[in-house]
């Protein structure tokens, strides 16, 4: 299985046989790239895999945000998409009055949050009622590509969780490409290294031994 | 005498092209980036975006606005040019914006905005089919959604004969100069251009030595993209 | 700089970079007296009589050369004159906007040519063709193409080491051969700023985005001091003033040998 790189505008398939999935289209009889990425084919749907790109919120995605702007009734955050989301002062945790809004989140805070609602017009709903969402208060937070999101968790999280064995950090991915991470200033760094290696490299084959190897397993 | 027995001042036949290099993902802020040098023309491209339409009320509800901005540095020709937008860079930056949005799925970023910056450093003839060629990569690079890569070329006539990609002596003396952008797949004109004078004949066949010479661009532009992953391709 | 903060600092990179700074720590590593990478290329764009790309980090800037014959000021009819320009153009940050140069870009270009004019580093006493009617003028003009902090320093480097081999186009005014630009030794810049009282040289972007003062200092080759600019809406004690100079003098030593490769 070797991984093809595919140019927006490369044929991929034949629309008789196939149908188009993610990152295609479909034009006449074919089947077209739409990004720059890797060709990935499942059952009858074609699909390209971006390397690179904003963050397409979903509904249902845990993002990490940062409050821009505060009204009386809601809070403007960005969430590194082309949107800004907006959290309503009834979708928080806390009880919090009309007016209230600034004591429990000021512009600057750091929050998890999770996609609510998107309607056509991209307008985003965010929302903190859920089991990891909450204020983040210490650590630190990097960013990565979004497109690399799914390299750095892994099949069914077995990066994350090589990523946590051998650096002993607390971790959280943001589906918005923002990391958290918490735990000594050395072992951080250590990782953060290994976290650009896997942006880097996430296309490639072997990099799970690769990233092992450079956090000392 | 700009071509004599066939071969013109800088050794080139009418057919070839100037040397041409190509580089993806050079910048370290920009969404996408692309360096590239063509004869003499040193351009640098770069995306940001899609990102939120600012202030709003120029937000389109349905679709990305693509805003690509022409611009050559002081330093970049002979007599040096004062900074900041010309009515000359203001036409280009317009008729590239044009090109370049027809070839982007604009229907899937409503209200925002795609940023496409071209700095021409150092010119020599064919600044704008350098720019839309390094802009398509840059696009590409970003990870911007489209049906083709577009890419450009120019041809024109010196001397009574078509040639392609004018050099900077070709375009001060020639008889005509046809910058032509394309969505190669199809064939699609996405730009075109003219000044001089031409006759219907001579100019189906600079068209179509334009073209020819975009889809040499085009396995240039592809080289660079897989270049910045080093992965093979099959088939 | 004083970049307009569309995206807010968030508070946790507000509060990790205190943190390590009460630790003498920086966010990338670096020591405060540490220096990123420099790298220094020559002669890069062919059309400009002077060329250079400087990469501090992953800040890259190019400063070309153009020279012009003009008439001189009316205070100096023998002299050559010089006059220098920066373009922040959208392209290295996506925060710089398109339209005419805002404060930043203004502040930028007059203290880089603070530091190389008010270090004679141009002879411009060599550059007049005729008294009082004909003299070259000098274009510096700075384009930055990547913006990850320092760019004081990034430009004064690039501007100097474009000058270094510059050339006056006798060529294309019919005057004769072309001849290089005489110039003497170059100034270097250093630039420190202060965050939660902690003082480091070569800011990246993180620590430029929460800075609250901000001190550049060009020093010619005996370490004498030529020009200064302290900016932002903090302030430096006298004695944190005295020893940025100190610390510039031994910073500025090294880079010069950099300009001498």
């Amino acid at each position: 299985m070797i991984r093809k790189i595919v140019l927006p505008g490369t044929e991929v398939g034949d629309a008789k046989s196939k149908l188009p999935g993610k990152g295609v289209f479909k034009e006449g009889d074919k089947i077209y790239a739409s990004r720059l990425g890797i060709l990935s084919e499942k059952g009858k749907y074609i699909n390209v895999i971006p390397l690179s790109g904003v963050y397409d919120p979903n509904v249902g995605d845990n993002v990490i945000g940062v409050i821009q702007e505060v009204f009386k009734n809601a809070w403007i955050v960005d969430i590194n998409a082309p949107y800004p989301a907006f959290l309503n002062l009834e979708n928080v945790p806390w009880r919090v009055d009309y007016g209230e809004t600034s004591k429990y989140l000021k512009v600057g805070d750091v929050i998890i949050a999770t996609i609510a609602a998107i309607d056509e017009a991209k307008n985003i709903d965010i929302s903190m009622k859920c089991k990891a969402c909450r204020k983040i208060e210490d650590g630190i937070i990097i960013e990565i590509q979004p497109s690399k999101v799914p390299r750095v968790i892994g099949k069914s999280g077995s990066m994350l969780a090589t990523l946590k064995k051998y650096t002993q950090c607390w971790i959280f991915v943001g589906q918005n490409g923002r990391i958290w991470i918490k735990g000594e200033d050395e072992k951080v760094n250590l990782l953060i290294k290994a976290i650009r290696k896997i942006e880097k490299e996430a296309h490639t084959f072997g990099l799970t031994q690769r990233i092992i190897k450079m956090l000392g397993g | 005498m700009l071509i004599k027995d066939g071969i013109r001042m800088d050794g080139r036949k009418p057919d070839e092209l100037r040397p041409i290099k190509i580089e993806a993902g050079v910048l370290y802020r920009a969404d996408g980036s692309c360096y590239l040098e063509w004869g003499g023309n040193k351009i640098m491209a770069a995306v940001y975006g899609p990102r939120e339409a600012l202030p709003r009320h120029i937000q389109d509800p349905t679709k990305a606005i693509v805003n690509a901005r022409y611009n050559m540095a002081s330093f970049s020709v002979e007599e040096r040019k004062r900074p900041g937008p010309d009515r000359r860079s203001t036409e280009i930056s317009k008729v590239t914006s044009e090109a370049l949005e027809s070839v982007i799925f604009t229907e899937l970023f409503p209200r925002t905005t795609i940023d496409v910056c071209i700095e021409v450093l150092d010119a020599e003839a064919g600044t704008r089919c350098a720019g839309i060629t390094a802009a398509a990569v840059a696009l590409a690079d970003a990870g911007i959604p489209m049906r083709d890569l577009p890419v450009a070329c120019a041809a024109g006539k010196i001397d009574g004969t078509i040639v392609l990609d004018l050099s900077s002596e070709e375009d001060k003396e020639g008889e005509a100069d046809l910058p032509v952008a394309i969505a190669p797949r199809n064939e699609e004109i996405l730009l075109l251009q003219m000044d001089g004078h031409l006759t219907y004949k001579e100019f189906e066949e600079a068209l179509e030595l334009a073209i020819k010479g975009c889809k040499e661009v085009v396995k240039l532009q592809r080289k660079a993209l897989l270049n910045k992953y080093k992965t093979f391709e099959v088939e | 700089m004083d970049i307009p903060e569309v995206k807010r600092v968030s508070a946790v990179k507000r509060d990790h970079l205190a943190r390590l700074a009460k630790e003498g720590k920086r966010p990338d590593g670096r020591g405060p007296d540490e220096y990123r990478p420099i790298k220094i290329e020559r002669n890069v764009i062919k059309k400009a009589e002077g060329s250079a790309r400087v990469k501090i980090g992953n800040t890259m800037v190019l400063a070309g050369i153009k020279l012009e014959v003009g008439e001189p000021y009316p205070d100096s009819p023998e002299e050559g004159a010089m006059s220098t320009s920066a373009e922040l153009p959208p392209l290295a940050s996506p925060e710089f906007e398109p339209g005419p140069p805002k404060p930043d870009a203004i502040e930028l270009a007059r203290v880089v040519d603070r530091g190389i004019r008010e270090s004679k580093y141009i002879q411009l006493d060599k550059l007049c063709i005729e008294p009082g009617e004909k003299v070259w003028i000098v274009f510096i003009d700075l384009h930055i193409l990547d913006y990850d902090g320092n760019l004081f320093d990034a430009c004064s480097l690039a501007a100097s080491a474009a000058l270094q081999k510059a050339v006056i186009p006798n060529e294309r005014y019919g005057f004769g051969d072309n001849e290089p630009l005489p110039v003497t030794s170059p100034p270097v810049s250093c630039t420190f700023v202060k965050y939660e009282d902690f003082i480091v040289v070569d800011p990246n972007l993180d620590e430029e985005q929460i800075a609250q003062a901000r001190f550049t200092v060009a020093l010619d080759k005996n370490g004498d001091i030529r020009a200064m600019q302290k900016g932002l809406k903090g302030s430096f004690t006298i004695d944190e003033i005295k020893n940025n100079i100190k610390r510039a003098q031994i910073h500025a030593q090294k880079i010069r040998k950099l300009l001498e490769e």
